[in-house]
């Protein structure tokens, strides 16, 4: 027995020979190992970038504690707080997200649901496009002619509402597109089975078509916005200022703050401060950028929360 | 009539103790249809009437000059190969095609003698009489009793919606497995519980017609048959057109069948026609076309 399996190999042998080949596939190691490298880098980079804001930046926030954040802005680093800043970026946020998520979504719906398919909507689905990668200094300058001097007289010149305005300018195409995706995702099937039972094409959208594509409407436009809360270029032009010293006091509320005096937002504060020559304002960049990067981490998880939220309620 | 001997030489040759296997094919479908009336039902008046109807997706012609009549309470089967134009067909009964931009249909369809392509007709008004089941089932991402409700309620129909969708649920054979789960999700359903609820949902809207596009293609034999005996039963009060690549279905279910095939012009342009348009039994056991015969004895397709 043990003769015949050495001489005449069974087919369980020689399936095994061909079967159990090299267990160590270079290529495909050597593959692997490089994509791995190009991720570690570029987490690497993120790594140190924040342990050095952190480094720099967490003492001061744990000293002064939510003051930083309350205390209005001052030219003495010992005293110097970011309130206003805090609070011209809740407020251009908001404008954002009331004008361009809106327009953005309708603008989309537009184009995905109803449109024909014809020259003239492909060179308008084109040029979105190429809007989308404009530089954002550009639309600064754009707000900067239309909202701070052609139409003053409606937003007041370089107020919230200019940069508002100007940010939302910015992001409108990326909400276009990211909508326009999110609509083109809903299976034809589902639009079909809507129509076959009689809905007009409107009630096929409202009931159907935007409830499926919701989760992935809102995941796109929080990353939108989130863009639109970093920004500083366009704001150095529309309205938004450099400036250390603010008259109106915190305690003059919310509204009074934004209509009275010039406005300011965390991006600008940060690139305001890093610019200082005193040692002390090393440690108020870093603090700012620490409280920056806080906001955007709850706008992207309440964005998570609210895609679950509606995904569950949609299967 | 020349046709004829050919029909004659081929059964002949079935005759023979050794049939060939495409023989065998086709005397399987006669078995199927052989205790079905020759005349068909009688008495059925005319629902759909097509002249010359002819679909255009763009420059391509998908399907030319079709003629036939369609009759209430009947079960229609369109049948034929692939890219014969069947599907298009069907879905010029309830104005699908509307939803493909290029879509364009010439001659005429007539639905109770309106035409369908009618200037004021409102192709929404022509989907809640026109009811349609897809090839693959696609409900609603929402509960069973939601699923079926949507088409009553969005017509504003009048009358306790609860009753309606059991109605059209038992219609569907489908109540006694769903009743205690009406919250669920049609998405949770089987494959071939999917399509019964697609069938209740059509329903719902209390058609005329019933439009079936390959319904069982996507399910097990058992569901097929399900939904098979579920056709028989709803042909009492619909009228049903169904487009089967499945020629036992064809032969099993339907009262008429119309045989589809391409046209392939020398220019290499495929355009699918309306062959051969008879009873169900006729044009199993003696189709009056070459064509047909070889299609159904298996020589084609």
């Amino acid at each position: 027995m043990a003769e015949t399996t050495s001489t005449a190999p069974t087919t369980t042998d020689l399936v095994r020979g061909t079967l159990e080949g090299r267990r160590v596939n270079p290529v495909n190691t050597l593959v692997s190992g490089l994509l791995l490298i190009a991720l570690l880098s570029s987490l690497l980079v993120l790594a140190v970038l924040l342990a050095d804001v952190f480094g720099k930046g967490w003492g001061l926030l744990t000293e002064r504690g939510a003051d930083f954040l309350t205390t209005p802005l001052s030219p003495n680093a010992v005293d110097a707080g970011i309130f206003q800043g805090v609070m011209g970026s809740i407020a251009l946020t908001a404008i954002v997200i009331v004008v361009a998520f809106p327009l953005g979504v309708a603008a989309a719906v537009y184009l995905e649901e109803y449109a024909p398919t014809n020259r003239l909507t492909q060179f308008i689905t084109t040029n979105i496009r190429n809007l989308a990668g404009v530089p954002s200094i550009v639309y600064g300058l754009l707000g900067f002619s239309v909202f701070v001097n052609l139409f003053s007289g409606a937003t007041g010149g370089r107020t919230v509402i200019t940069g508002g305005l100007t940010l939302a300018l910015l992001v409108l195409p990326i909400m276009i597109i990211t909508t326009s995706e999110a609509l083109r995702a809903v299976p034809t099937a589902l639009r079909e089975a809507s129509m076959g039972v009689g809905a007009t094409r409107w009630e096929t959208i409202r009931h159907h078509v935007l409830p499926v594509a919701l989760p992935a409407i809102l995941t796109g436009s929080v990353l939108t916005v989130a863009r639109a809360f970093g920004e500083t270029a366009p704001l150095l032009l529309s309205g938004a200022v450099l400036s250390l010293y603010f008259a109106v006091p915190p305690e003059a509320g919310f509204v009074s703050l934004m209509t009275e005096q010039s406005y300011t937002a965390l991006p600008m504060i940060i690139y305001n401060w890093a610019r200082q020559p005193q040692e002390e304002f090393v440690a108020l960049t870093s603090a700012a950028i620490i409280v920056l990067l806080a906001m955007l981490l709850i706008v992207n998880a309440a964005a998570i929360v609210a895609r679950d939220h509606f995904e569950r309620k949609s299967t | 009539m020349t046709q004829e001997p050919v029909t004659e030489e081929h059964r002949t040759v079935n005759a023979d103790p050794t049939p060939s296997a495409t023989d065998a094919a086709a005397d399987k479908l006669r078995d199927v249809v052989a205790d079905r009336e020759t005349e068909g039902p009688t008495g059925n008046s005319t629902i759909f009437g097509l002249r010359g109807l002819t679909v255009y997706y763009a420059d391509f012609r998908a399907v030319k000059e079709v003629t036939a009549d369609i009759r209430e309470n009947e079960i229609t089967a369109l049948i034929g190969p692939s890219g014969c134009g069947k599907s298009t067909v069907l879905r010029c009964f309830n104005r699908m095609n509307d939803l493909i931009e290029t879509a364009r249909v010439d001659g005429s369809l007539t639905y109770h003698g309106v035409d369908l392509y009618g200037k004021n007709v409102d192709p929404v008004e022509v989907r809640r009489r026109i009811g349609m089941v897809f090839q693959k089932p696609n409900p609603f991402p929402k509960s069973i009793y939601e699923n079926v409700v949507y088409g009553p309620k969005i017509g504003g129909m009048k009358g306790n919606l609860d009753d309606i969708v059991e109605e059209s649920l038992r219609k569907a054979v489908l109540w006694d497995e769903v009743k205690d789960k009406l919250d669920e999700s049609g998405l949770a359903l089987s494959g071939g519980q999917q399509q019964r609820l697609c069938i209740a949902r059509a329903i719902a809207t209390s058609p005329d017609v019933l439009l079936m596009d390959e319904p069982c293609s996507s399910l097990d034999p058992i569901a097929t048959l399900r939904i098979e005996e579920l056709m028989l039963e709803l042909k009492q009060d619909y009228t049903i057109v169904i487009v089967t690549h499945n020629m036992q279905q064809a032969a099993r279910v339907s009262d008429r069948t119309a045989f589809f095939t391409v046209d392939v012009s020398d220019d290499g342009q495929r355009t699918g026609k309306l062959v051969e348009f008879d009873v169900t039994n006729r044009l199993f056991t003696s189709p009056s076309k070459t064509e047909t015969e070889d299609y159904i004895t298996g020589r084609f397709g």
